[in-house]
């Protein structure tokens, strides 16, 4: 029964003749790309007005090399990094029909993304904690949009990660669904390769 | 901005590989754990150039040896984890166009209030 | 698990079974899909492009009146000289709430409704891509819209009104200065406005690309799509360099940052900077909707192929291009520095060029056409000649030392009130009377239409010519008086009189399409007929109004002009010649077997939640909090809903055109958020 509603849907949801667009690529897809390039403006605008405010501090007023860490930063970031090449698994395990390989790099991913998050919520309860706050001056209230912009980004992941999850735990999520979990992925990415710039603009430029 | 549309017959080919359902070269998981490599590689040496300071360097060298590092690690997940290399060029174009007029804009920006 | 269970979560499920038991039974009824295509019900939850479009303009219309209201009380209260008709702070929110209403609610809005209603008749698709997030993006920017102007309603009559100007300078907009409301309601109801306008570009543009029909390459397109498609682009761009901006003046006065605290080190220029690189782009996003319903209009009433199509393609690019290098001649006088200033005035100078082209290539069309000067060409050839004057006058700014004599005086004002009304606003009442009986499947009276469009021309030359000689004068923009020994008396009353010979026009205007829906419904509803002007591209090949479906059977494009094409021919000896009436090419809508995307409830209802979480953001986190959940729940719903509704009267049958959209558009509806 479940072999043959699969493959039914497979039929139906799969590009058809009828699916036709001028491109020959999927509505969904190009239009990730197209929010994608619209985003770079979005984050854009957040580093340059972290870049320019980042130094408009009174002297002995809290700043960049007062409270980075970059060790641990630098773990969450390589956790990030990773969470990429898992998330590439999770579509190919899915192009190959690899279900259960799907769902655990799913999780995987997802479980990466929350570890920075969590990483990222630590990081700023100490930085609060030295004295830190959103509104301490312009490079808090500037590092915080920024880096805080990024976390609801990979938040937003997560839940879009978690979701996939549950609809192939329900049975919903079949190969001929796989160019969701690519999209869905090209969001990762991107989210990853923002942050790519900011540590390497925020965190490891010299102060 | 729109002239970068290929014209649909020119799409025509990769369109139908890429309408058969992952008809396109797939790269194998082997070349994304190289890619993840080389982003790990290359991140570590990031991470060292702040604890070594790379002394007798000076901070323009710095920069513009990270910035050169964060550029290819851009673009490694860009071409590789987001199949760039492998996909319809529109995509290509389209995010590219994003980048650089972000960049172009707000480095103009930067440069009006005499930042560099 | 059973069948029906699954139903529920997965929508290409339910296309694949047959209408039978299992979908019948619903465990959830919320989870069904909303039906009919009559009553209020079917506006509310409707997904048709050409219905959305009729909303759009509705609403722009409804704004146009209450941003016209507020202009006639800016110029009672200047009329004569220590006019006391309004208060000075109130003034201060009546010219804001003026520029932001006319901006965004009017001008942006007008131009989305012919995009959508046009966009996909013009390029020969059934519907838009996303059919869900286009209702979205209008429910979304009317909740924006309304927050905004609620803000004049909400404790007391323009007591919490927006009154920094509409491009509200930093550190004016800061608590500082303006401690009461105003300025939360002005960036967060343009936040809001802000996602519709992204998400119906993100739409539009997928919706050119990739819903073309067999033939029409980007370059047999109509001018006007491609207008709108540049539009889009500039759109989606320009929308989060302003979501930026209003994020950090957002966060300055809702949770003290320091983003445009002086005090704190900062910068307030860093806004000009971010607004203008946004804002500049947005006059082209405004401009060019218009110049593209120009390029319609012209060809057919000239009976001549737009002259230089692909010269005006091109110069719509290089001014898509271009806009994003000139931002900074807004603030010549903002200290902006000697190397900037001489940058950007070149680069202005240079912007004129492709904006020139377009000008010629309108009167090269026109040049030895057959001329019909019905309403929609008086208002085209309107544009061409107020909007000449206006980009004249802008020329001049574009010379820094000029510049700097003419900023924030009269004469700016002048002159983008030639660009704006001269160029924008007559480009979409031209286009409104081009397509109303397409739209709406007659035609409104050309008498009265031909005399609203003289009494509006006349009242706006009288209204802003004068504004020139009152800038060049010296009379700063936004004061409230002026002493009537400064000798502005004279200007400032023809400015008002005009202003009011332009609500006559407006108030004719209105009167037109009231009476001649009056007429028409009274000499029994008759059929106008697919093709009334002659005119050229396709969405004049389809039933008048547009039937639900566009078209009965996909058209092959085989060139521009591609109607225009199949109704003439040329003889033996080169002359064009009728080869067909309209009526026998057009389709009659007679196709009911064509597959449509369903209502939905959940666009409409995630609108809702922006709207909460918005007012909560200016009063209440807890109203964020009920905005939150309602917008999360909205989101789920759309994922879940059915792709379809077996149960749906009609519209099903063999042709589907598979752009069935339920399930499909989901991942775009999570990173809305």
């Amino acid at each position: 029964m479940a072999d043959t509603m699969a493959a039914e849907a497979a039929t139906h949801s799969a590009p058809r003749e009828e699916h036709r667009t001028s491109t020959g690529i999927s509505n969904e897809k190009l239009a990730m790309w197209v929010f994608l390039g619209s985003e770079c403006l979005l984050f854009g605008g957040l580093i340059s007005t972290y870049m320019f405010n980042k130094g408009r501090i009174g002297p002995g007023d809290i700043g960049p090399a007062d409270v980075f860490d970059i060790p641990f930063t630098s773990v969450s970031s390589f956790v990030l990094l990773m969470s990429s090449l898992t998330m590439v698994f999770a579509v190919s395990s899915i192009v190959r029909g690899d279900l259960r390989g799907n769902r655990i790099w799913l999780a995987t991913t997802a479980a990466l993304g929350a570890t920075f998050v969590a990483g990222q919520v630590y990081e700023f309860t100490a930085f609060y904690s030295e004295g830190l706050g959103f509104t301490t001056n312009l490079f808090g209230s500037s590092f915080y949009a920024l880096t805080g912009f990024h976390g609801a980004h990979v938040t937003i992941g997560i839940i879009m990660l978690m979701s996939l999850f549950v609809m192939s735990l329900r049975g919903n999520l079949g190969p001929e669904r796989a160019e969701k979990v690519e999209i869905i992925g090209l969001y990762w990415h991107f989210v990853d390769i923002v942050w790519i710039v900011i540590f390497t603009i925020v965190y490891l430029f010299p102060q | 901005m729109a002239t970068v549309t290929p014209d649909p017959q020119d799409t025509a080919h990769a369109s139908d590989e890429h309408a058969s359902g992952g008809g396109h070269a797939h790269p194998t998981d082997w070349l994304y754990v190289k890619v993840a490599i080389a982003l790990a590689v290359l991140t570590a040496f990031e991470v060292f150039t702040y604890f070594e300071s790379l002394h007798g360097w000076g901070d323009t060298a710095l920069i513009i040896m990270l910035v050169l590092m964060m550029l290819v690690k851009f673009f490694l997940v860009v071409a590789f984890f987001m199949h760039l290399k492998f996909d319809a060029p529109i995509f290509w174009r389209l995010f590219m166009f994003g980048v650089v007029l972000a960049m172009a804009v707000y480095m103009l920006m930067l440069t009006a209030f005499r930042f560099w | 698990m059973t069948v029906a269970d699954r139903t529920i979560t997965a929508p290409e499920e339910t296309l694949a079974l047959p209408a039978g038991p299992a979908i019948a039974r619903r465990p959830l009824g919320v989870f069904s899909r909303p039906q009919g295509s009559e009553g209020w019900q079917s506006w509310l939850f409707t997904v048709d492009h050409k219905r959305i479009g009729i909303m759009y303009g509705a609403a722009a219309l409804f704004f146009f009146l209450v941003g016209g209201a507020e202009a006639l009380f800016i110029r009672l209260q200047l009329a004569v000289p220590n006019g006391s008709v309004i208060g000075a702070g109130t003034y201060n929110g009546v010219f804001t709430m003026h520029g932001v209403t006319m901006i965004f609610l009017v001008a942006m809005p007008m131009a989305a409704a012919f995009a959508n209603y046009l966009l996909p008749l013009q390029i020969g698709a059934r519907d838009v891509a996303f059919p869900r997030l286009n209702a979205f993006s209008f429910w979304c920017f009317l909740a924006g819209g309304l927050l905004l102007t609620s803000s004049m309603l909400i404790g007391g009559w323009f007591q919490n009104v927006p009154d920094g100007g509409w491009f509200n300078y930093a550190p004016n907009s800061g608590l500082l200065f303006s401690p009461h409301k105003g300025i939360d309601f002005y960036a967060v109801g343009l936040q809001i406005t802000g996602i519709a306008s992204l998400v119906s570009s993100i739409n539009l543009i997928v919706t050119v690309l990739n819903m073309r029909t067999r033939g029409m390459s980007l370059f047999r397109m109509p001018v006007l799509t491609w207008m709108l498609l540049i539009t889009q682009f500039l759109l989606l761009f320009a929308i989060p360099v302003i979501t930026v901006a209003l994020f950090l003046l957002m966060f300055d006065r809702l949770w003290d940052a320091n983003f445009f605290n002086v005090a704190a080190g900062a910068d307030p220029l860093l806004w000009q900077h971010l607004f203008w690189i946004f804002g500049h782009p947005e006059v082209y996003i405004l401009v060019l909707p218009a110049f593209g319903i120009v390029s319609e209009i012209i060809p057919t009433f000239s009976r001549k192929p737009i002259f230089g199509y692909n010269f005006m393609v091109a110069s719509g690019i290089a001014i898509g291009f271009m806009g994003w290098g000139v931002w900074a001649h807004h603030m010549f006088t903002s200290g902006v520095g000697p190397l900037a200033v001489a940058a950007f005035s070149v680069s202005t100078m240079f912007i004129a060029v492709p904006t020139g082209v377009k000008v010629l290539n309108w009167l090269a069309t026109m040049y030895g056409g057959r001329l019909r000067f019905t309403t929609p060409m008086l208002y085209a050839v309107g544009v061409v000649s107020m909007f000449t004057i206006g980009g004249l006058s802008g020329v001049t700014h574009s010379i820094a030392p000029s510049d700097t004599q003419q900023t924030d005086t009269y004469y700016v004002v002048a002159h983008f009130h030639y660009v704006i009304f001269g160029g924008i606003i007559l480009g979409l009442f031209g286009g409104l009377h081009f397509w109303w009986p397409k739209i709406f499947g007659y035609m409104l009276d050309e008498g009265w239409g031909k005399a609203a469009f003289w009494v509006i021309l006349i009242g706006f030359n009288l209204t802003f010519g004068p504004m020139h000689i009152l800038g060049l004068q010296g009379m700063s923009r936004r004061i409230a008086t002026y002493r009537a020994d400064e000798g502005f008396a004279f200007w400032n009353m023809v400015a008002t009189v005009g202003a009011f010979v332009i609500a006559a026009g407006v108030a004719m205007l209105l009167w037109n399409i009231y009476k001649s829906t009056r007429d028409w419904k009274r000499a029994g509803r008759p059929d106008v007929g697919p093709d009334p002007w002659d005119a050229r591209s396709l969405e004049w090949m389809t039933a008048s109004p547009a039937p639900e479906h566009n078209f009965d059977r996909e058209i092959e494009v085989e060139g521009q002009d591609e109607f225009w094409h199949r109704k003439y021919g040329r003889d033996e000896s080169g002359r064009v010649v009728r080869a067909a009436t309209a009526s026998e090419i057009a389709h009659d809508g007679s196709n009911t077997k064509v597959h449509l995307p369903s209502p939905s409830y959940w666009p409409i209802v995630l609108s809702g939640g922006i709207l909460l979480v918005g007012y909560g953001l200016i009063y209440n986190l807890w109203l964020v909090a009920a905005g939150m959940v309602l917008l999360v729940g909205a989101m789920y719903g759309w994922i879940l809903e059915p792709a379809d509704d077996p149960e749906a009267a009609g519209h099903h049958g063999e042709h589907e055109d598979g752009r069935d959209d339920g399930g499909r558009d989901d991942e775009e509806a999570v990173t809305v958020g």
